[in-house]
């Protein structure tokens, strides 16, 4: 039996209640970013540069959140695949982005 | 025998067949799923130039969004992801089609919901504020990019139904298995997708 379930890595190796544990973990993990950055604005604490710095980064930890816990990507080797694809998807958006908005800012203040 | 997995709930040792065959075509899925991750990328960048010099002296972000709406629409959201995953546990480890049925029928409920929240904020938009998607470069790029979520999110709720009749039809085996593993995926990462928009155009907009 032990050589059938190396197979499976860890993360969905552990049965059925500890997957539980997992996406209620994700949940609440999830639920607590969300609150914390609505309130950081709805009690205007954050303003400007400020702002994008600390709402962006409870974005992308809860955007990892979710990946770690909704869609089981994590670092071990049988999901390395699955990693650089989001890697390679995530160099390419933000050399979209990033060039997108440095042209259009650029042109926009040349007008 | 491979040590190859993929992204969301793996079958594993519970369908061994299956899990074999999941393994290419979830993958597939994925490579979809990260283009669909570049197209929103892209309406992103296009609104993040657009809201600071596209409004073209109609209402500006600070003026239109509310926080109240857009958290309710984010909680739903976000706990019809989690009911998704009660449902891909259900998948998993039952036989039976009950549990899955009814953690679908949640999911798809709070979907609902989401929905009806979102195309009211844009009436509200357009009659009270006056502000259509003709008013200004801003608003164009916020539909399309709003519009764009909210019909991903319906396509998912069309499949959902079309994964409700099937379940009822061929009961909960290996085909079915594999669709609805592709659904689960395509419903988190609408999810994801649904955590830059609060942050990036709701939150980022209404802050000062």
């Amino acid at each position: 039996m032990n050589t059938r379930d190396t197979y499976i890595p860890k993360s969905e190796n552990q049965g059925a209640k500890r997957e539980f544990v997992s996406y209620i973990k994700g949940g609440i993990a999830s639920l607590v970013l969300t609150l914390a950055a609505f309130g950081l604005v709805a009690f205007d604490m954050v303003s400007g540069l400020g702002a994008l710095a600390a709402l962006g980064g409870l974005a992308i930890v809860q955007i990892v959140i979710q990946f770690r816990y909704f869609l089981h990507i994590d670092l071990q080797k049988s999901h390395r695949d699955d990693l650089q694809l989001i890697l390679f998807t995530g160099l390419i958006v933000s050399l979209m982005i990033g060039g997108t908005l440095w042209i259009l800012f650029d042109q926009h203040a040349r007008m | 025998m491979t040590d190859h997995h993929h992204p969301g709930l793996n079958l594993g040792h519970t369908d061994r067949s299956t899990h074999a065959a999941a393994e290419e075509m979830i993958f597939g899925f994925w490579i979809f799923l990260m283009s669909d991750m570049v197209l929103f990328a892209l309406l992103f960048a296009t609104y993040a130039a657009m809201s600071v010099h596209g409004v073209a002296g109609g209402p500006a972000p600070a003026d239109l969004f509310e926080l109240k709406s857009a958290l309710y629409q984010t909680l739903l959201l976000l706990t019809s992801s989690f009911t998704f995953g009660m449902a891909s546990l259900a998948l998993k480890y039952r036989k039976d089609t009950g549990r899955l049925l009814f953690w679908m029928g949640v999911t798809f409920l709070l979907g609902a919901g989401f929905l009806v929240l979102e195309a009211r904020d844009w009436v509200k938009m357009v009659t009270e504020h006056n502000a259509p998607p003709q008013r200004s470069g801003f608003l164009s790029i916020y539909y399309l990019l709003t519009g764009t979520h909210f019909a991903h999110v319906s396509a998912g709720m069309i499949w959902m139904a079309v994964m409700a009749v099937q379940l009822a039809v061929f009961g909960n085996d290996g085909p079915v298995k594999l669709r609805l593993m592709r659904l689960a995926l395509f419903w988190h990462m609408l999810d994801v997708v649904w955590i830059g928009i609060f942050t990036f155009v709701i939150l980022l907009g209404v802050a000062p």
